[in-house]
């Protein structure tokens, strides 16, 4: 398999992906002096088998912005974003190749405890999947497994605002979340992963399975969490990337094309096969 | 292509009478089998149900007397027997599933394993007889007790349990796996707190029918010589015992390798003797142990049914 993969990289030349400097800084420019990226993915090549799903992808995801990946199916997008927290582990046959880190920490190095990453680094998934338990412990379970220490009754009701579920279950925490509708899945979802107060929230196509309304609440919300969390977004619809996120990248066949602030991005990109995408030419 | 479709030759009446005449056909195959069904039991309850009373369940078997003649060994011998078999087959059952579904890699390993637990499913009862005997009747010495052929059925239902109990785990979604990691779980506490409940109900109806076949089986309890004549019931009394915690094990470990007899053999010998009498006894201990298989049987269906009620995903 390494030997694959060095034929590969000795006769497709990697195109050099276009990250504008500053863009980050500029951002942050008038507050803080610029923050440390949250994640620094370096060269970045993820194979399953003999298939690449992202080659050399090299970018930085800063902290407290929404960082949405676009690009069609099948070019990595869900890849690269369940590399952050390793949930590629459970796929068999995967090899990584390159360096991704979350702040100071090797992602894929022995001394990484996923299970330690997974907490600092939730997640939500493009089906809604509640466990079939109760809309209370679905909330609670995961601080619990985790040793949390405060009270959980208020930590359950705090998640649940904080998904702008609240005023919806707050008399039926009982009840099997099964019974829930699929935006309220979804955002029970979001106060899962919110409780045990991660500090990223990676997001997997998060509306793809919703209608328009439950779509636009959770647009809102991811508004809102971004106050709090850093937040990392992948979809298909360019609308929800242009809506609601600050910079996005542009993933085409496992390769990073361009990344920038969205505005720019989506108005004045600087590689032609983002121009297509963006317009509808293709994917 | 022409809009009218010219081009088809619908044949809608007869295609119609094929579907029917299939359905009509299964109709009377799954008819035939219920029949067959139906004249056994009417059969062996119109010879059986005039001897069953309580006295029969009672009493202790008895060569000369038929009258006199019970069912009572048998039948604790039978709970004896598959309560130890639930003991090691369960356990060891659900673990190697657990191992299979959730850990093992994927490898030819792990395809051999399987393949070969497939395999044993389908091995002949008597061929564990076999086995039995070897191992825990000569072997390990064990003797032709309670404990022999517990262990023996235990090795029969075996395989059972670990296909039963995989496709339940294989049945729960990996959505649900996968929230857990996410949530920054073990892999223990995904399964312990998620995986195995949501296999649970399937894993439990599993194993009640495996427990079930090994209730019924006769032919590896003979092969290991278990008795069709036992005077005593295994464990039948406490008398001698010390009233202590190692009183309670000595009682446990004589009555484990005490000799004993089960249902299906009890009622293959009364079958095979001369008086009539006796056969009458053989269709009445049939309808014991029918009862027994059923009620067991009932469970699992009640449970399934419950769980269809309870849907968790």
């Amino acid at each position: 398999m390494v030997e694959r993969a060095r034929g590969e990289r000795s006769f497709v030349a990697p195109p050099t992906p276009v990250v504008r400097e500053g863009a980050v800084a500029a951002r942050a420019a008038g507050e803080n002096p610029p923050a440390e990226p949250v994640f620094r993915i370096r060269e970045l090549s993820i194979q399953y088998g003999a298939f690449t799903a992202i080659r050399n992808v090299t970018l930085d995801i800063p902290e407290r912005q929404v960082t949405a990946i676009i690009g069609p199916s099948g070019c990595g997008k869900s890849t690269l974003l369940r590399a952050l927290n390793r949930m590629n582990d459970f796929v068999p046959h995967m090899t990584v190749r390159g360096q991704a880190y979350y702040r100071d920490q090797a992602i894929y190095s022995l001394r990484c405890d996923p299970v330690e990453l997974r907490r600092r680094v939730g997640m939500v998934f493009q089906k809604p999947n509640p466990f079939p338990k109760s809309i209370y412990k679905n909330v609670a379970w995961g601080a619990r497994i985790n040793g949390y220490t405060g009270a959980l009754d208020e930590l359950v009701e705090r998640s649940l605002r904080a998904a702008a579920l609240w005023d919806e279950v707050k008399d039926k925490l009982d009840e099997s979340a099964l019974n829930l509708s699929g935006g309220q899945q979804q955002r029970l979802c979001i106060a899962r992963a919110v409780a045990i107060q991660p500090d990223v929230l990676l997001m997997d196509e998060p509306c793809s399975a919703l209608d328009p309304i439950a779509t636009s609440r959770i647009e809102d919300l991811i508004d809102e969490l971004k106050t709090r969390f850093t937040v990392v977004l992948v979809t298909h619809n360019m609308q929800q990337a242009a809506r609601v996120s600050d910079l996005t990248a542009f993933l085409l066949m496992g390769e990073l094309v361009e990344m920038d602030d969205t505005s720019r991005l989506f108005t004045k990109p600087s590689d032609q096969r983002t121009q297509d995408y963006i317009t509808g030419r293709f994917g | 292509m022409s809009a009218g479709g010219a081009q088809f030759r619908p044949r809608l009446q007869a295609r119609r009478t094929l579907g029917w005449l299939f359905a009509a056909v299964c109709v009377l195959f799954s008819l035939t089998s219920l029949l067959v069904l139906g004249v056994l039991l009417v059969e062996v309850f119109r010879v059986g149900w005039p001897a069953l009373s309580w006295t029969f369940i009672r009493n202790l078997p008895s060569v000369l007397f038929p009258e006199q003649a019970g069912i009572w060994t048998a039948l604790i011998g039978s709970i004896w027997t598959v309560a130890i078999t639930a003991l090691a087959a369960i356990p060891l059952g659900i673990g190697a599933a657990v191992y299979l579904e959730e850990y093992a890699p994927r490898n030819w390993l792990t395809n051999a394993i399987s393949i070969n637990i497939a395999n044993l499913a389908g091995v002949p009862s008597i061929v564990y007889g076999i086995l039995g005997l070897a191992i825990f009747v000569r072997w390990l010495e064990f003797d032709r007790s309670v404990l022999s052929g517990g262990l023996t059925l235990a090795l029969l239902v075996l395989p059972v349990i670990i296909i039963a109990s995989r496709e339940a785990l294989a049945a729960v979604p990996d959505s649900v796996r996968q929230a857990a990691y996410a949530v920054g779980a073990t892999r223990w506490q995904t399964i312990r707190h998620h995986v195995l409940p949501a296999a649970l109900p399937g894993i439990i109806t599993g194993v009640i029918l495996a427990l079930s076949r090994a209730v019924g089986e006769a032919a590896p309890l003979i092969m290991i010589g278990a008795l069709a004549y036992v005077t005593s019931v295994p464990g039948g009394s406490f008398e001698g015992y010390d009233h202590s915690l190692a009183g309670v094990w000595s009682w446990l470990r004589d009555a484990m390798l005490a000799d004993f007899s089960a249902m299906p053999i009890q009622i293959y010998n009364w079958t095979d003797a001369p008086q009539k009498e006796f056969h009458v006894l053989a269709a009445a201990g049939i309808i014991v142990l029918l009862g027994g298989l059923l009620t067991m049987n009932a469970v699992a269906v009640g449970i399934r049914a419950w769980r269809q009620v309870h849907r968790t995903w």
